[in-house]
């Protein structure tokens, strides 16, 4: 018989209800909160603040380029909006996002009490927080000594030299510099607490076969993260020691190298990738069974594809320099290792796809996400391998074609696995459903808005329409599709909208929730909704990867199949 | 110039671009029998498990897994891969071992801020954003070989109908080539962001007939003879600073920074793209390029209309 106390309300949390605290106290305890569930949901909405802020510039420069030759946002500007708009997403929303979750999920997940150094764990959040005010901050402080420009304008991989001082003088450039080394230190800090956490932290039984997936790939990607973000901070410091000290590390005026940038940058910038969409694959992996009613298929060779995309994608950053005359070798090494990441990766839809057959499929709002997300992650793999064919990507980078295949990952992937996990873990961290009416013309409207846009903009790219330009002329034949890709962010855009307001509302007055309103498995749903300070009552005990279900069918529990 | 052709990347006139488009083909052909299968499959199963269940309360069998299947489908998509790369691995060495025939035309690209610089060294030709090139036909092959190279960062060279990208970086030297099977112009753009102007950094490859080739080489070849009606233009043009940045064959202009402006009028547009090279536009840009092309680096010299007239009369006579 399964051992799991399911808590009693707590005592401390009957006072806290009892006198609501005043709006400044609040506030404090917030402020000084070194809780995982508070710094999670802090980290989450700081993500979701910075993707309303990126979309606002992803929309200006759409509405620039809908049609050729239009002036409405001037050159200058559009070179920091795309620049803004790409720091924005990968540094703040993408990780934030990700490691809030993390943050949020995986002690419930494991059955600890808080993450391993939660002091530590406030200070990532906090530098975070302040790497992206820093970044913002340069629309005021740009301007520098020199004079020269407002935001930073050298794009979001910032290429040398372009990057150094005789080419982006005033300080606008050191912004986005600064802000980069130092949410990355946050970045840094959370992934050693996740690792330590994960390592030292489990319940009583819950053996390393037992973690649950989406823990699994946390681990991986903050593994990853250890390994990645430090060369990424040591670029960062070189290009500051090259503007401010006269240092000559990636600048070509002066015999510095600008492709030895391009691989610092990427060797941190593809495994980046992984970093954030890996956690979505673990969305998927938790949701994906709780609405087919089935154990996920395969767990062990899911587990070990999820290792492999960690290992394997750290050996293939040079796919984003085929052009810069690697030479046939180098070309061919990395065209292999780019399209080995494929199987690990097919490996895994398949695992969903046989979790869904013969499953009893609910579709609501979590799964249906998690449904638009296999076709649309299934045309980003695809065009992916595309792009591992290096002759292939010769004609299609830097075009907007490989703008399409991103934003295919980034949004078709992991953007709609975090709505996923939104809805699906809003219930536990306030108590409330999100209304499910509400959420069903989200995710319609951005459902169509999105492939409206995304799909389209391959086409461009095909015909030769590089990325990263301001206007581009009427002769080209590019004009309709970028109406047409510009005709979809509306439809987001309300997506989005609808969304804010459901939180807003149901935060109120949403369904109560009860501790498993999805009649899920993991030891989060153990405990209340919201859980209390302390998560559990008692540390409850595990016998296999389903603590719930053994709960719940004490005659068939799953200890005997793993 | 004649109409544009879309620089399609599947309607290439010119090897590598043929090559680059049948593997294109091969891949396009597996990864969309991939798409058709699995995404076949999961909307099978999204309809055939999605309908309401006869009795909900009850959990469908609990399936853990199966080693064979899993074996099975993680081993065919290697196979694919191992298929994948060799292809890849082959045109890959194909087009980048292409070794250069002796009568091969050689040019030196170099990417500037935001215009691309020309030259034919074995020719004595220097000119900018329009590249001349012969036609190639199979019984007598006439390939062009480009270098690649950049003056202040980095840049890319792409002209989709003709070849894939290949960066000019700056401290390195890049190659690429073309065999262009068609006489026309192509366009093309720089494909790396270079900084402001990155948008306005366009360029043309003309494609001549052989004999046209050689004609426009004959011309470019030429000194523009001195005209006396021009002289106050000409006397202009080498006294202020435009021959620090700019050359003109025969004169004491012999600048590097900007365009070569000997054979000027002879190109199509001015400041790579951002207007036609009429004589008014030629007048508008001499008078202040940033109207035309924002930060281009050439300053407003601050001319009065009557020193703009004797110069562009000079500078309309540079064919």
């Amino acid at each position: 018989m399964a051992t799991i106390p399911v808590p009693a309300a707590a005592p401390v949390e009957a006072i806290e209800t009892s006198s609501p605290p005043g709006l400044s106290a609040t506030l404090h305890d917030w402020v000084v909160t070194v809780d995982h569930k508070r710094l999670g949901i802090m980290y989450v909405v700081t993500g979701l603040v910075f993707l309303v802020v990126g979309g606002v510039e992803a929309s200006l420069m759409r509405l620039q380029l809908a049609w050729p030759g239009l002036t409405i946002v001037p050159a200058e500007t559009f070179n920091r909006l795309f620049t803004l708009h790409g720091t924005t997403m990968v540094f703040l929303v993408g990780i934030p996002i990700v490691f809030g979750f993390a943050n949020y999920l995986v002690p419930l997940m494991i059955g600890a009490r808080d993450l391993a150094f939660p002091r530590l764990n406030a200070f990532g959040f906090w530098i975070l927080l302040f790497g992206g005010v820093l970044l913002y901050f340069s629309f005021l402080g740009g301007d520098g000594l020199y004079g020269a420009g407002s935001a930073p304008a050298v794009g979001w991989f910032a290429y040398a030299p372009l990057s150094e001082r005789a080419f982006t003088p005033g300080n606008a450039t050191d912004y986005w510099n600064l802000s980069v080394l130092i949410t990355g230190f946050g970045t840094i800090a959370t992934a050693i607490n996740l690792i330590a956490t994960i390592a030292t932290m489990r319940a009583p039984g819950m053996s390393l076969g037992r973690l649950p997936v989406y823990v699994w790939t946390m681990l991986t990607v903050s593994a990853m993260t250890l390994l990645i973000l430090p060369p990424l901070s040591a670029a960062q410091i070189m290009l500051l020691l090259d503007r401010f000290l006269g240092a000559h590390y990636f600048d070509t005026q002066a015999g510095g190298s600008a492709i030895i940038w391009q691989h610092f940058f990427w060797f941190f910038g593809h495994p980046e990738v992984y970093v954030l969409m890996v956690p979505g694959f673990g969305f998927v992996s938790e949701i994906i069974p709780v609405f087919s009613r089935k154990v996920i298929f395969g767990y062990a060779s899911l587990v070990a594809a999820t290792v492999a995309i960690g290992a394997v994608s750290m050996s293939t950053w040079a796919h984003h320099m085929f052009t810069v005359g690697m030479g046939g070798t180098l070309n061919s090494f990395f065209a292999a290792s780019t399209m080995l990441v494929g199987v690990p990766t097919g490996v895994k839809i398949f695992n969903w796809l046989a979790t869904l057959y013969g499953g009893k499929l609910r579709f609501r709002i979590p799964m249906l996400f998690c449904c638009a997300f296999l076709f649309q992650f299934l045309c980003a793999g695809l065009t992916g391998i595309m792009l591992a064919v290096a002759p292939f990507d010769w004609q299609l980078t830097d075009s907007y074609f490989v703008v399409a295949h991103f934003h295919f990952v980034l949004i078709g992937g992991l953007i709609f696995t975090i709505f996923a996990a939104l809805y699906y873990w809003f219930p536990k961290a306030t108590g409330r459903m999100l209304s499910e009416r509400l959420g069903r013309w989200h995710f319609w409207l951005f459902t169509v808005g999105f492939n409206v846009t995304f799909l389209t903009m391959h086409l461009p790219g095909v015909l030769g329409m590089p990325r990263r330009i301001y206007t581009y002329q009427a002769d080209r034949g590019w004009d309709i599709l970028n109406l047409v890709t510009t005709l979809g962010v509306p439809l987001q855009a309300l997506g989005v909208l609808i969304f804010v307001v459901n939180v807003v509302y149901s935060l109120r007055h949403g369904r109560p929730a009860g501790d498993n309103p999805w009649e899920a498995w993991t030891l989060e749903w153990a405990t209340t909704s919201p859980p209390p300070a302390y998560n559990f009552a008692m540390v409850p005990a595990v016998t296999s990867r389903r603590p719930l279900w053994d709960l719940q069918h004490p005659d068939d529990p799953d200890g005997p199949h793993e | 110039m004649a109409s544009i052709e879309t620089p399609n990347i599947f309607a290439p006139v010119s090897t590598p671009a043929f090559e680059i488009r049948d593997l294109s083909f091969i891949v396009l052909a597996i990864t969309g029998a991939i798409f058709v299968i699995v995404g076949g499959f999961a909307v099978y199963t999204l309809i055939r498990f999605g309908r309401r269940p006869a009795n909900p309360e009850v959990e469908p069998a609990q399936v853990y897994g199966s080693t064979q299947i899993e074996l099975a489908w993680a081993i065919v998509p290697l196979l694919i891969v191992v298929v994948l790369f060799l292809v890849t691995a082959r045109y890959v060495w194909g087009i980048e071992r292409r070794a250069k025939p002796p009568n091969a035309l050689e040019i030196t690209v170099v990417g500037n801020q935001w215009w691309w610089e020309v030259r034919y060294p074995k020719l004595g030709i220097v000119t900018a954003n329009e590249i001349h090139v012969p036609v190639s036909d199979p019984a007598d092959p006439a390939l062009t070989f480009i270098t690649l190279q950049s003056v202040d960062v980095a840049h890319s060279f792409w002209v989709p109908q003709l070849a894939g990208k290949m960066d000019a970086i700056p401290n390195k030297t890049n190659r690429v080539w073309i065999e262009p099977r068609r006489v026309g112009t192509f366009v093309g753009q720089c494909a790396e962001y270079c900084g402001l102007q990155h948008a306005l950094m366009l360029l043309v490859v003309v494609v001549h007939p052989k004999d046209e080739f050689r004609a426009w080489v004959a011309a470019q070849q030429t000194v523009p003879a001195e005209q006396t009606a021009t002289r106050a233009g000409r006397e202009l043009f080498a006294s202020l600073a435009c021959v620090n940045c700019h050359s003109v064959r025969g004169t004491p202009g012999n600048g590097v920074f900007g365009p070569d402006l000997t054979h000027l009028m002879s190109r199509s547009t001015l400041g790579a793209g951002a207007a036609r090279n009429t004589p008014e536009n030629l007048r508008a840009w001499v008078k202040d390029p940033g109207a035309l092309k924002t930060g281009a680096l050439m300053p407003a010299m601050k001319l009065d209309d009557g020193q703009l007239d004797q110069l562009l009369a000079y500078l309309v006579t540079l064919r």
